[in-house]
């Protein structure tokens, strides 16, 4: 009995940790889909997390600051695409950058606001996501799989991502195509990021994405860059993330394993996945390549 | 030229964010200059955030002539710094001249080998290197963290680090720079890192080795016909990026601090990003950079006692905006190209 509610308690944690993996890992199937490298999903989560806890927090709303964080991570893809698309710059070098500056803005902005080092006010417990975010993951990976399989538009993303030239020869311009799958790009990711501190926790704290950013594109990779591998990967990642809080304090034959070794597991697990499987894992033709 | 205008705008952007700030951007240059090179004291505080510094840009700059992105830094510094502490540590008996090197082999041994282990995924697993970097960043603070706590830490301190090494391993008695900057951080190494430069220039431009670096990175398949194996190297790449990051355990542990503590690189590993682009990776060019990045971090982390509303994060806002500048400045390079066409 008290192993079966264990595994259920773990299965509940996965699915919680997965909600803000599978958001980012669509959110960087869209860019790469299309073409363009993102590295710069973990700054878009930042945003994402930082914009809905403020809004959340004034309006006292969850659902103000997922809005909130919609508008934000629209805003920080076209910044996105506006550099690598249209000032083709170099696509890593600029994703680099983008997550040193959001860094650096948030805390920037909180001295500003709450003159406080980089968190933000707690939400009322009443006021935060239960389980909304996680429902809405769930729709999203759905309707993104149905969307790229059926719809023209869908098709679209992937042409411009394996074939630019014969999209420009059907007399679609690869670039409208780009700038709108990287736009949607960190909106999707900034929902991750705002279920990490709207679901997850009940604010913003510095750095909280803790590098989920980088584990959602290694999902999507591990995913071989479709929306149902991806989101299972994610839920692997989550899980081992799961395992990691539980096994925090616990002892393996009376000795209490560092909390250290704890941590870095999901790291350490990613790895293992994206060197394990990528044999078989094939990038978009054009990604990363310019017009 | 360009990168010098790229490097000039994303200055002033980042100054002019201070308006909202209620400062006075023009105010704020001028905390950043005085505080940057205003006294000696001041003047060594930059130079030993610049050492780090170049180290970091000559490490990220081979990783770029191989055509590989290292984001690395950072996690190899980690663990060559905890590397050497430890060999200072276990071994206080080891006598003077031997000492230093010593523990400086083992450090840059395990940077060495900290990198080497992306470049052999890369080779031979296919695996994206820069997620594997920032995976291995995590590991790497994770197991150096734990490292500083639990097995070898400070018994005098409550704060997280090692405890210290024996004065054999410090060549403080020894050293010219230290001595021209009393109370501060700078030390020899400076010196170190101006000749690494050199010797990674020669061997960039002059050496076999170097070409076939450089032809991985520039052309693989023509590197390829010529009979140069990629897999390795990229391993040698990733080894020598990873051993040149590690030079970070010679300014801190042994020329400074003479002990790990955690948290004590303000992300160097990242700040070399922006010195190795803004150098055009041009090991040359990285002294100069990594000097000018050292007084901009020197300069922001004084921000904090200067202004009330400006914290030392405005370091990475600078260092952002500088880098994006400088990687859009290709953009003209492009148009020019398009008009001739």
């Amino acid at each position: 009995m008290e192993t079966a509610l264990m595994l259920f308690a773990l299965a509940l944690a996965t699915l919680r940790l997965a909600t803000p993996l599978i958001f980012a890992s669509m959110g960087g199937m869209m860019s790469e889909r299309s073409g363009i490298v993102n590295v710069a999903l973990e700054s878009f989560m930042l945003v994402g997390a930082f914009v809905g806890a403020v809004a959340g927090y004034y309006s006292a709303s969850a659902w103000i600051g997922w809005i909130a964080a919609l508008a934000a991570g629209l805003i920080i893809g076209a910044l996105y695409a506006l550099f690598v698309i249209e000032l083709r710059a170099d696509q890593i070098v600029t994703g680099m950058a983008f997550n040193l500056l959001v860094m650096g803005i948030i805390p920037f902005i909180t001295k500003i606001l709450f003159n406080s080092t980089g968190s933000t006010p707690s939400l009322q417990v009443e006021d935060r996501f239960n389980f909304e975010p996680l429902l809405m993951a769930f729709i999203l990976v759905a309707l993104l799989t149905f969307w790229l399989k059926k719809s023209r538009s869908g098709l679209w993303l992937l042409f411009a991502g394996e074939h630019p030239e014969a999209l420009v020869a059907s007399g679609v311009s690869v670039r409208k195509v780009r700038w709108a799958a990287v736009t949607l790009s960190g909106a999707f990711a900034a929902w991750g990021g705002a279920s990490l501190s709207l679901f997850l926790a009940s604010a913003y704290s510095p750095m909280m994405t803790g590098g989920r950013g980088f584990m959602a594109l290694a999902a999507l990779i591990f995913g071989k860059w479709k929306p149902l591998p991806a989101f299972l990967a994610c839920l692997l990642f989550a899980f081992a993330d799961a395992v990691q809080i539980r096994l925090q304090g616990a002892q393996i034959a009376g000795i209490e394993i560092p909390v250290q070794f704890v941590q870095i597991l999901p790291y350490i697990v990613t790895i293992i996945a994206l060197a394990g499987f990528i044999g078989a894992s094939r990038p978009p033709k054009a990604l990363g390549k310019e017009l | 030229m360009k990168r010098i205008l790229g490097f000039a705008i994303g200055l002033v952007v980042a100054l002019s964010l201070t308006l909202f700030a209620g400062e006075n951007p023009f105010n704020i240059f001028m905390i950043l200059m005085r505080s940057a090179f205003g006294s000696m004291y001041d003047l060594g505080l930059t130079l030993s955030y610049a050492t780090p510094m170049i180290f970091c840009g000559l490490s990220v700059a081979i990783g770029f002539h191989a055509g590989l992105f290292n984001i690395g830094a950072e996690g190899q510094l980690v663990m060559a710094t905890a590397t050497a502490a430890a060999i200072g540590v276990f071994f206080p008996n080891i006598p003077f001249p031997l000492a230093p090197i010593v523990a400086l082999l083992g450090a840059l041994a395990m940077g060495a080998f900290w990198g080497w282990i992306v470049g052999w995924l890369k080779a031979y697993r296919g695996s994206h290197e820069v997620i594997m970097t920032i995976m291995m960043n995590f590991i790497a603070a994770g197991l150096a963290s734990w490292f500083a706590l639990k097995v070898i830490p400070n018994p005098q301190s409550q704060n997280p680090e090692t405890a210290m090494v024996s004065s054999n391993y410090m060549f403080k008695d020894y050293d010219l720079i230290a001595r021209l900057f009393p109370d501060t951080p700078a030390n020899a190494s400076l010196g170190f890192a101006i000749v690494l430069a050199i010797l990674l220039w020669v061997f960039l431009w002059k050496t076999t080795w170097g070409f076939e670096l450089r032809a991985v990175g520039s052309n693989p398949e023509a590197a390829h016909r010529a009979g140069i194996s990629e897999k390795k190297v990229q391993m040698f790449a990733m080894a020598l990026a990873g051993a040149c990051a590690g030079f970070v355990a010679l300014s801190e542990v042994m020329g400074s601090a003479g002990q790990y503590r955690v948290g004590f690189s303000p992300d160097y590993g990242f700040i070399g990003i922006a010195v190795a682009l803004l150098a055009a990776n041009n090991p040359l060019g990285i002294i100069v950079a990594g000097f000018l990045m050292g007084a901009l971090h020197k300069g922001a982390s004084d921000l904090d006692l200067e202004t009330t509303t400006i914290t030392r994060d405005f370091s990475r806002i600078i260092q952002a905006l500088i880098i994006l500048g400088v990687a859009a400045s290709g953009y003209w390079d492009w148009l020019q190209k398009k008009r001739k066409r």
